[in-house]
């Protein structure tokens, strides 16, 4: 069985400043996934480099053994939601019509199949009767579902969800929860950027803790404890931080691979 | 003027007919352009896109001798996206921030097209004459070769538009999203850089480098105003850009002297101030009246929330209030209390007491909503002492607003958190729903 996704040796840098280094895992079949770790270890650009948004330094991602670009309908994005302007001229039904692109060629229409797929997105994400309304008149939260609804319409098998749990009311947070648990009994592979510590041994099955490189990641039981915590959270990791900084200042050269 | 007027719409004259089609596809090219330009955020690199098309079209001037449109038509092709290359390179490669760029592209193109412009000024060509018009303008300059070229760019940069519709949109709503499907994100940019290049390109001769931006800003920005579909704003922005062509053909018809450029800017800016003011919920006359809907409607609410305080305080409700009693309970305006009461009256939320002209009471159906502006009211009080933590001589203020705005939906969630309350922080009953 070839793993959902498999990350080799990954290591990222923007503007040539390394923020990711030798990330290597493979993602476990059907279970929902944490990502976790302090601000500025990561976690989006992780998820950005599985999804082909930056280019890796060195290393390489597959999906179901395959590189993305022949893959791209298996695995569907949702990103933050403050990475787009609300209040562009499009309604809601107009947005999650967007995860149908995907599946259509382009320049062509989408169709009434795609209608119907989208239309049942919003019902999975209880937003069906907000379909015609404008973007720009929805509450964080139902910006968020909606946000789902897209995601859901790709009916992909992998799902990368870039904090979809930040600043949401309560109900959508049992929404998303819901939705979530309903996605991995239908064998669907879900890996999700979070923030809230509390919550993540209740809603996961699976923890990836990250700070600059790969801290644990295994099945909460296994990896989810103070130790790895202490390690992720607790103070700046001395020399690896201090070599950041070096090739901030002098030009970073990635070499390529001798494998 | 009357008979210009008529002359000029009776399309008898196939000269004023040629430039009025240039001039009209241009305006709806640009128009539909400028939609995703300005939703972009990307309205001020048409500006400097426009600027730097100058020298493109001086060099192939002096390279053809002539204003060949094909020739012209390719050195602005290139110096547009020559502009375009520079400025990401610098953004891309410096710490120089996108605006600095666009600034120092725009005026350096513009600089150097402004010093080609007085070299063939100079140079004595018999054929440069109505080159300047480039720089603002001229709609009458155009032949039947130009407008043929032009127009012909039009079509295609409306059919390109229409073909893509789908895609420009998911590119200009969710550039990363669109990616991460796998769209030829970078060819969808170049595709509506190209566009951009094009539709500038079609506007020299009409508009002018110096205003061309305009074309691409102005009738987008008025199309916001009316609608919240991407498709509609397209429509009307095309509208609004053809009209401002219209009335540049006709200025240009009426002094053929006189740049044209200026007055089209002048007809587009007056169908965005006619939108800025008059367009339905959110123009500023529709926001006027909404927002003095909503001053009466609050003061409304304050009448009937006094009126079920007085009736609270002394437990009597068939007891006719004068205006007087109110305003001890409340303080506002004695005229603004009265114009209120009236309109309660009409709304049948109070009524007149014992047929007494001055002294009011409530009706069972105001009693219900004085009622519940005050249980929202309490109900909002002890929410934010119980679990915001605010001291309660500091909640009165906020409960105050947020009593007009709090929905039923809200009200049952502060019920339930609450766990049903009876009394506020002030000890003050919470009445029932």
């Amino acid at each position: 069985m070839l793993p959902p996704i498999e990350v080799h040796d990954l290591t990222l840098a923007y503007n040539k400043k390394p923020v990711l280094w030798d990330i290597d895992f493979d993602l476990a079949e059907s279970k929902l996934i944490a990502v976790i770790g302090p601000n500025g270890a990561g976690k989006s650009t992780l998820i950005k480099a599985i999804m082909g948004l930056v280019q890796p330094a060195s290393g390489h991602v597959l999906i179901y053994g395959k590189p993305l670009d022949k893959q791209r309908e298996k695995i569907a994005y949702v990103p933050q939601r403050e990475s787009v302007d609300w209040d562009f001229p499009i309604n809601v039904l107009d947005l999650v019509i967007m995860g149908r692109y995907s599946h259509l060629k382009l320049f062509r229409r989408p169709g009434k199949e795609d209608l119907k797929i989208a239309r049942d997105a919003l019902e999975k994400v209880g937003m069906l009767p907000f379909e015609k309304r404008q973007i720009s008149q929805l509450s964080g939260g139902q910006q968020q579902r909606v946000f789902l609804a897209r995601a859901l319409a790709q009916e992909a098998q992998i799902y990368l969800m870039d904090e979809p749990f930040s600043g949401v009311d309560a109900a959508t947070e049992s929404a998303i929860l819901e939705l979530l648990k309903e996605l991995r009994s239908a064998g669907k592979t879900v890996m999700v950027v979070h923030h809230d510590l509390q919550t993540v041994a209740e809603y996961f099955d699976w923890v990836l803790m990250l700070n600059l490189r790969m801290v644990a990641y295994g099945p909460n039981k296994e990896v989810f404890n103070n130790e790895n915590l202490q390690k992720t959270y607790g103070g700046r990791l001395n020399i690896l931080t201090q070599v950041v900084e070096l090739t901030k200042e002098k030009d970073f050269v990635r070499e390529p691979g001798h494998d | 003027m009357i008979d210009s007027l008529y002359e000029f719409f009776s399309f008898t004259d196939p000269n004023v007919n040629y430039v009025l089609a240039g001039t009209v596809l241009l305006g709806i090219s640009a128009g539909a352009l400028g939609c995703f330009a300005v939703l972009r955020r990307r309205a001020l690199v048409g500006d400097a896109v426009a600027h730097a098309v100058l020298p493109g079209v001086c060099l192939a001037f002096i390279v053809v001798g002539d204003k060949n449109p094909f020739a012209l038509l390719l050195g602005a092709l290139i110096f547009g996206w020559l502009g375009i290359i520079v400025m990401d390179y610098i953004i891309q490669n410096s710490k120089i921030s996108p605006d600095a760029s666009i600034g120092m592209v725009l005026s350096v193109f513009f600089g150097f097209g402004v010093l080609l412009l007085t070299f063939i000024q100079s140079s004595g060509n018999v054929n440069q004459s109505g080159l300047d018009a480039f720089l603002f303008g001229k709609a009458a300059s155009m032949v039947p070769l130009d407008v043929i070229v032009f127009g012909t760019l039009s079509v295609l940069i409306i059919i390109c538009i229409i073909l893509t519709f789908k895609e420009l949109k998911l590119v200009s709503f969710d550039i990363g999203y669109a990616q991460a499907i796998g769209y030829p994100v970078k060819k969808i940019e170049f595709l509506i850089a190209t566009l951009m290049v094009m539709t500038i390109t079609v506007g020299l001769q009409a508009v002018g480098v110096v205003l061309m931006a305009s074309m691409l800003i102005i009738p987008a920005a008025a199309a916001r105003f009316w609608t919240t579909s991407l498709a509609y704003m397209v429509i009307i922005a095309s509208v609004v850009g053809a009209f401002s062509g219209v009335a540049g053909s006709f200025v240009s018809y009426l002094a053929p002297a006189m740049p044209t450029g200026p007055w089209i800017v002048l007809a587009a800016l007056s169908a965005f101030l006619f939108s800025f003011m008059f367009a339905p919920k959110k123009g500023e006359i529709a926001r006027f009246i909404i927002h003095q809907k909503n001053k009466k409607n609050v003061n409304d609410e304050n009448i009937l929330k006094t009126m079920f305080l007085l009736e609270e305080a002394d437990e009597r409700k068939q007891r006719g209030r004068s205006i007087g009693e109110i305003l001890k309970r409340r303080r506002m305006y004695p005229s603004t209390a009265k114009k209120g009461l009236n309109r309660l009256v009409r709304q049948n939320l109070v009524e007149k007491y014992a047929g007494q002209p001055d002294l009011y009471m409530l009706t069972d159906k105001g009693r219900k909503r004085g009622q519940r502006i005050v249980r929202v009211h309490r109900l909002w009080e002890l929410y934010l002492t119980d679990q915001v933590q605010i001291a309660g001589d500091h909640v009165h203020d906020d409960a105050e607003s947020m009593e007009h705005l709090i929905t039923p939906e809200i009200e049952a969630q502060l019920t339930k958190v609450l766990e049903n309350p009876l009394i506020d922080p002030h000890k003050s009953k919470i009445p029932e729903s």
